[in-house]
């Protein structure tokens, strides 16, 4: 059977590529991190959170030109539809649902399960093939409650007053993740940020997200750091810029944090599994809630996935997209 | 449990020895007995849960995990404990049970029920938890915690003298309540067994040159410093142990000496190996420490021997309070009753002048290797520690070489912004290859000196290793240089430390390959 779209994410009938690495004529764009959403191309389609993202990060005129769909909203393009539902990865991440001929395809981007105030909540759409991602593909994923490793944090601060806790977060979507959850654990002091993460907070904090007060970590003294909680790239904290803080606490907030060698590997004090992505559990649960009998598997562990759904009696493969970071990169940032 | 879980993580992932040690000493005052001891044993390596191995633990996963999704996992992951931690797919109501429940609960269940009993415990576990139970089980723990640090935890906290603690250490047995009654004051210091005991080792101090004018080289004796592992033999009445000095009961490893030597005393020694007490290099040596368990054919090319040069326990008496000299008489009566095979005695260098054993130093570092010489009070007791005054070590001149910065390597903890870590070589025709690494011998100032200048002169990098242009010379201090197949310049340095950065010498100008065939010994 021929599907409407090809292993490369092309789709003949609307001549539209899905997330692609290179400049292409017309590309609809899953969410914004760097993986998936690049410069260059001639006409983009996204939600319209994500099309403010794309131009917060890239510039204006990063594409030729932008038409923003609302979730759940039907496009017609010459027979075939296009709608978007939410895949509750970062603010504006979609899922993208393709139908024509009685034929329904799902693309999830990036997605996850578990609630989070700072995106959208995933919706499961059904399909006959889906296309998933596969980052925490392997079922030594299992992804804890995120409100227990915030209160792992909390603790850790309120154990050593003397020190500063530096938070390595991805700058799009995990920081403002760790900033809510901190907020809903309660805590209320200013939250210090690294400069690569001020834009973007800003730019959720207009899209509606609440992040409570924010404060620029450079220029602080240094005295004035202890105690408090800093949020930065993960390059950042174990690099010269976290000279400036009083014995830093080097955390971070990532899927890998789970596997302990990796983060002794990257000298990390306290590792925070906080993920954006699905768990092994709740990748099987998003595929056998789909209905769909053939399932593509994409970004990252493939082949674990792949005999899984087989196991399941469902028709599967890997799809080997290029451009695409492979490993410790969680939404490629 | 939750609570050992987590001060396994936090000792697992803190880089300080400061906090870790800090982490022990809160953990011990505040779990109460026999959950603390248990821990102790743990972090020890002396707990044994005989039934449980890696084996049983895997099968047991495999029982309720897709084999092929197993593999995959572990391919990933890398580590099988942690693998199985991870993987286990199933949560079950309930708390676990404190950590001597635990303990007892798996050493009383018979090996049939034991994969179902564990699976249950697994279930039960919180995701932290399910780690530190597999290192539990397992005994493995590799988080970078000696035993040498948990008992210095214990000194830390009770205030008692690390020395002895080790010396009743080996008496005692898990859950130690014994010992930590005795840490806390609440009973007196447990009564041991004196033969199978370690007792701590006196160590030396460096001579500095200001010693030679206040010390009359009468009161003094010397002897050559050994190149081998130091050690205590403990010859009791049922038997003969032998330790490292930290401790370490390393008998298993040299039955050639344990089961050849005659009479009852306490010894402390150099372990050296060669054929009639000819040493060989610590190189020879390094190849039967490093097994667990004696080879016939090893024991036969490097047959093992210890050097005695004193005596703490005469039969049964202790002896440690005498002088040296008084010490020594005893030692060398001893000798003359028990004639052995497999010990010999250190011989004393005859001096006159600290000239005289200036010279001797000299000549036994340039034709036979000796690292330097022993000096020893005459008068001096055997007190363990490092006591001032009594033994000191002169070294031989160290070597020293020109090399060139290769690469430098991010460090750890505290310099864990900072390339601390290098890697340097020396010229061989046009290229430049490496002969060792070093990450000390510099101040902090000169630290942040050279973190700069290795930034600003990447070539390439190669995760957390930077290339650097072949610029920069180091003057490295080492002791010694052995032939090694492992560095692509076919010498390796012994004990190597920058001793001086070269801003001013050009590359052009540093050590040759062949300037290096000098020191090899």
């Amino acid at each position: 059977m021929g599907f409407l779209i090809e292993r490369n994410l092309y789709i003949p009938s609307i001549d539209a590529w899905i997330d692609p690495p290179e400049p292409r004529p017309r590309a609809i764009i899953t969410h914004g991190h760097a993986d998936h959403a690049r410069s260059g191309h001639g006409a983009v389609l996204a939600t319209p959170d994500t099309v403010e993202i794309m131009k917060v990060r890239y510039g204006e005129d990063c594409a030729g030109q932008f038409q923003k769909l609302d979730f759940g909203v039907p496009l017609e393009i010459n027979g075939t539809t296009v709608t978007f539902f939410p895949a509750g990865h970062i603010l504006g991440s979609a899922q993208v649902l393709i139908e024509a001929q009685g034929q329904r395809v799902v693309v999830t981007g990036d997605y996850k399960r578990l609630p989070d105030r700072t995106a959208q909540p995933f919706e499961p759409v059904a399909c006959d093939l889906l296309i998933t991602e596969a980052t925490f593909g392997l079922p030594v994923f299992q992804h804890p409650d995120p409100k227990d490793e915030i209160a792992r944090l909390l603790k850790s601060v309120a154990a050593q007053p003397e020190r500063s806790h530096l938070v390595g977060s991805y700058a799009l979507g995990k920081a403002q993740r760790v900033i809510a959850l901190l907020r809903d654990a309660g805590w209320d002091k200013p939250i210090y940020l690294h400069g690569a993460m001020i834009r973007l907070c800003e730019l959720y904090e207009s899209l509606g997200v609440d992040l409570g007060e924010l404060v620029p970590a450079t220029g602080m003294p240094k005295p004035a750091m202890a105690g408090q909680i800093v949020i930065a790239p993960p390059s950042a904290i174990r690099d010269r810029w976290s000279r400036r803080f009083p014995d830093p606490v080097v955390c971070q907030a990532s899927g890998w944090m789970s596997v302990k060698q990796r983060a002794r590997q990257a000298l990390v004090e306290l590792p925070l599994v906080i993920s954006d992505h699905c768990d092994w559990g709740e990748l099987n649960t998003s595929i056998l809630e789909s209905g769909a009998e053939t399932v593509w598997v994409t970004h990252g562990r493939e082949d674990a996935l792949v005999y899984w759904c087989k196991q399941q009696g469902l028709n599967a493969e890997p799809l080997a997209l290029p451009g695409l970071d492979d490993d410790g990169g969680e939404g490629g940032e | 449990m939750k609570r050992f879980a987590e001060l396994l993580e936090l000792l697992a992932l803190t880089p300080s020895r400061l906090r870790k040690l800090e982490a022990l000493r809160r953990y011990f005052s505040e779990v109460p007995d026999p959950d603390r001891g248990i821990a102790l044993a743990v972090l020890t390596g002396e707990l044994d849960v005989r039934n449980v191995k890696p084996a049983l633990l895997r099968d047991t996963v495999l029982a309720e995990v897709d084999e092929t999704l197993f593999r995959l996992s572990y391919d990933y992951v890398g580590d099988l404990g942690e693998t199985i931690a991870l993987i286990w797919p199933h949560k079950a109501e309930g708390e676990l049970l404190g950590l001597s429940e635990l303990v007892d609960l798996l050493n009383h269940t018979s090996k049939a029920e034991l994969p179902k009993v564990i699976g249950g415990l697994l279930s039960q576990a919180a995701i932290h938890e399910r780690w530190a139970l597999v290192k539990l089980a397992t005994g493995a723990l590799r988080i970078g915690v000696s035993a040498r640090l948990a008992k210095t935890a214990l000194a830390e906290m009770s205030g008692i003298d690390l020395q002895e603690i080790e010396e009743v250490w080996h008496g005692l047995k898990p859950p130690y309540t014994n010992l930590f009654a005795w840490l806390e004051g609440k009973a007196p210091r447990p009564d041991i067994d004196h033969a199978a005991r370690f007792h701590p080792l006196m160590l030396s101090n460096p001579i500095e040159d200001k010693d030679f004018e206040k010390f009359d080289p009468r009161d003094f004796s010397a002897e050559w410093k050994w190149d081998g592992i130091r050690v205590q033999i403990v010859m009791g009445k049922d038997g003969v142990s032998m330790f490292s000095r930290t401790g370490d009961d390393i008998g298993a490893s040299f039955p050639d000496v344990v089961d050849n030597v005659l009479g009852q005393a306490v010894l402390d020694g150099e372990l050296l190996v060669g054929h009639d007490f000819d040493a060989k290099s610590f190189n020879d040596l390094q190849q039967r420490l490093n097994r667990k368990v004696a080879q016939g054919k090893q024991m036969q090319d490097l047959p093992a021997f210890v050097r005695v040069y004193d005596m703490l326990f005469d039969g049964d008496e202790d002896i440690r309070a005498l002088g040296w000299e008084g010490r020594r008489a005893r030692l060398e009566a001893w000798f003359d009753k028990n004639p052995q095979t497999r010990l010999d005695l250190s011989e004393i260098l005859p001096f006159g002048s600290w000239d005289d054993l200036g010279k001797l130093r000299q000549r036994g570092a340039d034709e036979h290797g000796h690292e330097g010489v022993m000096i020893k009070l005459r008068t001096a007791p055997y007190v363990p520690g490092r006591p001032k005054g009594f033994w000191y070590k002169w070294k031989r001149d160290p070597n020293v070489v020109d090399a060139v910065l290769m690469y430098a390597q991010r460090g750890h903890g505290k310099r864990s912004s900072y390339y601390s870590d290098y890697t340097f070589g020396v010229w061989k025709g046009n290229e430049i290859v490496p002969i060792g690494k070093a990450y000390f011998g510099f101040t902090d100032e000169e630290l942040k000196q050279l973190d700069k200048w290795i930034r600003a002169n990447t070539t390439g990098s190669f995760g957390p290793v930077r290339e650097v242009k072949k610029e920069l010379v180091f003057e490295v201090a080492f002791d010694s240089a052995q032939k090694s197949g492992r560095h692509k310049s076919g010498v390796a340095l012994r004990f190597p430390r920058i001793n001086r950065i070269r801003w001013d010498k050009p590359a052009q100008e540093a050590a040759r390959l062949e300037d290096m065939d000098a020191f090899v010994g």
